[in-house]
C-alpha cells in the first residue's frame, strides 16, 4: 500500500469520513475530530507508519494537510 | 449568606486571565454587581457554561448574591435544554447571546440575561447551586449543594493543596463539572488567578497559554493523563508548574505510578484525589510524598472529613484489606438530589453522611483503595463477588468477555470460548458452584464512544 493510501485510510477509519472530504479536514472541524479522536488518529498514524511523534508535532497536527507536512520529519513521504 | 462576598479585598490582583486580558478582582466585582442588579434577587437561574469570562462572572455574581445557578454545559443539545427548562422553571437564563429564544434584559460581553415566565416554587434557604452528575446528557437529576458545602469543601482543598494568592490555575475541565468548579472556587477564595480557556490540551494554543501566563497547576481526569502520556508529558518544559491534580475516576495503578515518577523527575507534585458531586467535590487526597509508594490509592480523608467502611451486615470494618462500602462524613456532604423545581425546597436529606456507592479497603498504614462500584459486587451463596475482577480475570485468560447479573446469578457475556470451557475456568478461579454461572454468547461487547462498557445494553 502506498503512503497516501495508508494515510487516507487511517483518516477515513478514525473519523468515518469519505475520501473526498479529507482535503479540507481540520481539528474540531467535525464532531469526530475532538481530543479523543485526535489521540486515536495519532496512535493509528504512529502504528501505521511505525514512528513516534514528538509532543510539538502532535499538538501542531491541526489538519489533514498539516499532517502531511509534519510526517516528512519522520521520513514519511505521503 | 453568599460566597465570594469579600473577594474585592484582593483589589488589583489578577482574578481571571481570558482572551488575552487580565481581569482584576476589583473589575470582576464591578461586573458581578451589575449582573446581580439585573437579576434583582434570589431565584433560580440557568447558567450556560463554558470556560469564558462572562460565564464565570455570572457564576461569581450569583453565588455572591444568593441567586441559585443550575449549571449547564454549552454542548448540551437544544431539545434536552428545553426539557430541563420545563422541568426546573428558571426565572432567568444566563447564556451566550441567542443560545435560546427569549426576552433579553441585560447583555455583557456576548452573554445575555433572558427573563422567562415561570411557575411558583420555593428555594430552601441553604440551597446555593445545582450540579449534574451526568455531563451533558440532559438528565433531570441534579445535586443540591449548599453554601456551607461549597465553603467547607473549598477550605479543606485550600488547606491540603496549600493554595495561596500566587497560584495560577489553567482550566482543563468544564466549569459545569464539580471538579473543574472546585478549582475555580478555591482559587477565587484565595485571591489567586485562573487562566480561563476552552483550548484542549491536545492543542498547541493550550501549552502556549500555559507558558505565556505561567500556569502553576491544573487538574485532569484519567483520560487527561492518558493524553498527557501520549504527549510525552515528561518532555514538555513547563518551569512554572508547581503541581497537578487527578480525580474523576481511577487512574489505574500503572499510570499512577508512571506519573509519580515523571512528576518527581520534573520536580512537580502529583496529587491524586477522590470525590463525587454528592460530596460537593472532594473527599480524599493522596499526599504527594506518598504518591509513588501508595500508587493506586485514593489516600486519606480531606481535612474535616472522615471515612469508614461498612460490611454486608452494616458493621464497621476495622481490619485492613477487608473490602466494604465506603462511607464519608463531613460538612461537604450535599443536601440531596432534585428531579424538578418542586424539590428545591427540600431540606438536608443526608445530614452530613454519604454512602458513596463505592467499595473500598484500607492498607496497614490507613490509606484507602477503591475496589469498585458497589453495584458491580454480587452476593453469590454468601460470598461477595467483584464483577470487575471477574472481567479482568476472564480477559487475562484470553476470553473477550464481561460479566453482569444479580445475586446468586452471574451472567458471563462472551464473544469467544465455549460454554463448557468458560464455566470450567470460572468455577476453578472462584471456587463457586457452576449453578451460579450462565454463559451467553454475544457478537461483540457493547461500548460507548469513549470505550466504556455499556452494561445496561447486555441482554
Amino acid at each position: 500500500m502506498n503512503n497516501l493510501k495508508k494515510y487516507n485510510e487511517i483518516f477515513m477509519k478514525v473519523f468515518s469520513v469519505e475520501e473526498k472530504a479529507l482535503e479540507e479536514l481540520e481539528y474540531q472541524g467535525i464532531d469526530e475530530w475532538d481530543s479523543v479522536g485526535h489521540m486515536e488518529l495519532i496512535a493509528e498514524l504512529e502504528d501505521g507508519f511505525d514512528i513516534m511523534m514528538d509532543t510539538d508535532d502532535i499538538i501542531d497536527f491541526s489538519s489533514y494537510k498539516k499532517g502531511i507536512e509534519l510526517l516528512k520529519k519522520y521520513e514519511v513521504e505521503v | 449568606m453568599g460566597i465570594f462576598n469579600d473577594i474585592e479585598k484582593y483589589q488589583n490582583r489578577p482574578a481571571i486571565i481570558s482572551g488575552g486580558k487580565e481581569i482584576s478582582y476589583e473589575t470582576l466585582t464591578e461586573h458581578t454587581e451589575k449582573i446581580a442588579k439585573a437579576v434583582g434577587g434570589r431565584c433560580l437561574v440557568f447558567l450556560v457554561c463554558s470556560n469564558i469570562y462572562p460565564a464565570l462572572a455570572g457564576y461569581v455574581s450569583f453565588l455572591q448574591n444568593d441567586i441559585v445557578p443550575l449549571m449547564i454545559n454549552h454542548t448540551m443539545k437544544k431539545e434536552m435544554f428545553e426539557r430541563l427548562v420545563e422541568t426546573y422553571q428558571p426565572r432567568y437564563i444566563w447564556q451566550p447571546v441567542g443560545f435560546s429564544n427569549g426576552k433579553s434584559i441585560y447583555e455583557f460581553e456576548g452573554y445575555e440575561l433572558v427573563r422567562r415566565s415561570c411557575t411558583e416554587y420555593l428555594l430552601d434557604d441553604e440551597l446555593a447551586l445545582l450540579l449534574t452528575t451526568s455531563g451533558s446528557t440532559g438528565s433531570p437529576k441534579y445535586v443540591r449543594q449548599s453554601y456551607k458545602n461549597i465553603l467547607s469543601n473549598s477550605n479543606s482543598i485550600i488547606d491540603y493543596l496549600d493554595i495561596n494568592s500566587n497560584d495560577r490555575a489553567i482550566t482543563t475541565l468544564p466549569m459545569s463539572y464539580t471538579y473543574g468548579l472546585s478549582i475555580i472556587n478555591t482559587h477565587l477564595l484565595q485571591g489567586a488567578s485562573i487562566i480561563l480557556t476552552e483550548e484542549p490540551i491536545m492543542q498547541k494554543a493550550f501549552w502556549e497559554l500555559c507558558r505565556k501566563y505561567k500556569a502553576n497547576n491544573f487538574g485532569g481526569v484519567p483520560y487527561t493523563y492518558e493524553m498527557l502520556k501520549k504527549l510525552h508529558f515528561s518532555k514538555i518544559d513547563l518551569p512554572s508548574l508547581r503541581y497537578i491534580t487527578q480525580a474523576g475516576g481511577k487512574l489505574g495503578k500503572e499510570l499512577h505510578s508512571e506519573f509519580a515518577e515523571i512528576c518527581r523527575n520534573k520536580g512537580i507534585k502529583l496529587i491524586v484525589m477522590y470525590g463525587q458531586t454528592e460530596a460537593t467535590a472532594r473527599m480524599s487526597w493522596l499526599p504527594w510524598e506518598k504518591t509513588k509508594e501508595k500508587s493506586g490509592s485514593i489516600g486519606i480523608a480531606i481535612p474535616g472529613g472522615k471515612f469508614s467502611l461498612i460490611d454486608v451486615n452494616g458493621e464497621v470494618i476495622t481490619a485492613s484489606h477487608v473490602t466494604g462500602e465506603l462511607i464519608y462524613q463531613g460538612d461537604n456532604v450535599t443536601l440531596g438530589y432534585a428531579m424538578s423545581c418542586n424539590d428545591l425546597a427540600l431540606p438536608d436529606e443526608h445530614k452530613g453522611v454519604l454512602e458513596t456507592g463505592d467499595m473500598a479497603y484500607i492498607d496497614n498504614d490507613g490509606y484507602y483503595y477503591i475496589a469498585g462500584r458497589k453495584k458491580r459486587f454480587l452476593k453469590v451463596y454468601g460470598n461477595r463477588l467483584n464483577l470487575d475482577e471477574m472481567d479482568t480475570m476472564l480477559q487475562a485468560a484470553g476470553y473477550e468477555a464481561v460479566t453482569s447479573g444479580e445475586d446468586n446469578h452471574v451472567k458471563i457475556y462472551a464473544v469467544n470460548g465455549t460454554e463448557e470451557e468458560i464455566i470450567g475456568f470460572v468455577i476453578e478461579k472462584t471456587g463457586l458452584s457452576k449453578n451460579a454461572f450462565q454463559v451467553i454468547k454475544i457478537q461483540q461487547i457493547p461500548r460507548s464512544e469513549s470505550g466504556k462498557i455499556l452494561y445496561t445494553e447486555l441482554k
